[in-house]
């Protein structure tokens, strides 16, 4: 896990757009001894959404909207993949 | 080296503006952003492109620098020597996307004309992850009938995996920490390996399940018998029924592919019976026939 406050200071951003993520159902924060932590399996991804954010403009919103359709696509990727494979199958 | 037209990689005009060109910047960092595209190489290039133009254009004194010796970069050297005696002043406010890809990756062009940019992102002390590598390996299809360990190398380092048994053709395992290492002291990225499996056996896979035509004899077909017939996991005597009928599939259950991560977990194989007529039949034969086709 990583301590929240540590994470905004080293990424430069305000701890309020994470709290806006969380809100959104974006990320998950732990708390323990009153200190706010994120999950190191999630950093990969926070990192992602900041970068969508700062780099794009994009709001929680737009966010949200992006990992859906993502999220989509690489559920039809993998099926296509699979199909791929199957017509493979019937053409050799 | 390749001269790049950085307005035509913005598609804009030689006397855009300064606002033209971060509004076309933006629009097409926004198509083709990184994070926007995963797995698409082509896009994460073309961004690059983007990124590298961005990067000049938007920098008047790199600008003016590319109008001026752009098609005969050769010449740049000398104007970098003029250059360096007058006192430099880096323009301020640019903006730069990094998305998830090797931010010294500038196009030998760009390193010609401007020097090695690799550190211009170091002003920035956000830790960031390292960059996620993507390795191929290409297996035989036996090869991944048992779990086996491997020791692979990407980018000098020696790594050694274990490679679970069933892995499909095109899938991809992610080994963490194993990437680029991270920007200020962030976390090393991943690894990622993408898996080409060949079939060089007579069995064909879909999914767990494998598949295979067996040659059959008309008696046998006729009277039945017994068989033997190989499998990944050696050979396997199959008893068949009298009077089969050319075509008959029959299920071995638990003779297919190792299902993945699924510890003693098998598909089926499938075989489908193709029955062989003799041929060259002698005079007897043939008599034998001709009475069993009268009877």
């Amino acid at each position: 896990m990583i301590v929240l406050d540590e994470f905004c200071t080293s990424h430069q951003i305000e701890i309020s757009f994470i709290q806006s993520l969380e809100q959104h159902g974006l990320i998950q924060t732990i708390i323990v001894d009153r200190k706010k932590f994120l999950l190191m399996d999630e950093l990969s991804y926070l990192e992602r959404i900041i970068r969508l954010h700062r780099e794009l403009n994009i709001n929680p919103e737009g966010i949200d909207v992006i990992n859906n359709l993502l999220q989509e696509m690489e559920i039809m990727q993998n099926e296509i993949s699979d199909l791929r494979s199957k017509l493979r199958f019937f053409e050799e | 080296m390749e001269y790049i037209d950085y307005y035509k990689v913005l598609g804009i005009d030689k006397n855009a503006s300064q606002e033209d060109i971060k509004k076309a910047y933006r629009k097409l960092a926004r198509k083709l952003h990184p994070d926007l595209n995963p797995n698409d190489k082509e896009a994460h290039k073309k961004f690059q492109q983007v990124n590298e133009a961005n990067e000049v254009l938007s920098d008047p004194e790199k600008r003016k620098k590319y109008d001026q010796y752009g098609k005969d970069w050769q010449h740049a050297e000398q104007f970098e020597q003029a250059r360096q005696s007058q006192k430099r002043s880096r323009g301020f406010g640019q903006e730069t996307f990094s998305g998830d890809f090797e931010e010294s990756d500038f196009s030998d062009f760009f390193n010609s004309m401007f020097g090695n940019m690799g550190g211009r992102f170091q002003q920035r002390q956000t830790k960031y992850r390292g960059e996620d590598y993507q390795a191929e390996l290409q297996l035989n299809l036996a090869d991944v009938y048992k779990t086996h360990q491997q020791t692979l190398t990407v980018n000098g380092k020696n790594i050694r995996i274990t490679i679970p048994a069933g892995v499909e053709n095109g899938q991809k395992i992610k080994i963490s920490g194993h990437g680029g290492p991270g920007v200020n002291g962030g976390p090393a990225g991943d690894l990622y390996i993408t898996f080409h499996i060949i079939n060089n056996t007579k069995f064909k896979r879909l999914g767990n399940d494998f598949y295979a035509t067996v040659d059959l004899d008309l008696y046998t077909a006729v009277l039945g018998g017994e068989i033997t017939i190989d499998t990944l996991d050696g050979k396997v005597k199959l008893k068949v029924k009298p009077e089969t009928q050319n075509g008959t599939k029959i299920k071995l259950k638990g003779k297919g592919f190792p299902v993945y991560k699924k510890e003693g977990e098998y598909g089926d194989l499938i075989i489908t019976f193709e029955i062989k007529i003799p041929t060259n039949l002698t005079e007897k034969q043939k008599e034998l026939f001709e009475q069993l086709s009268k009877l």
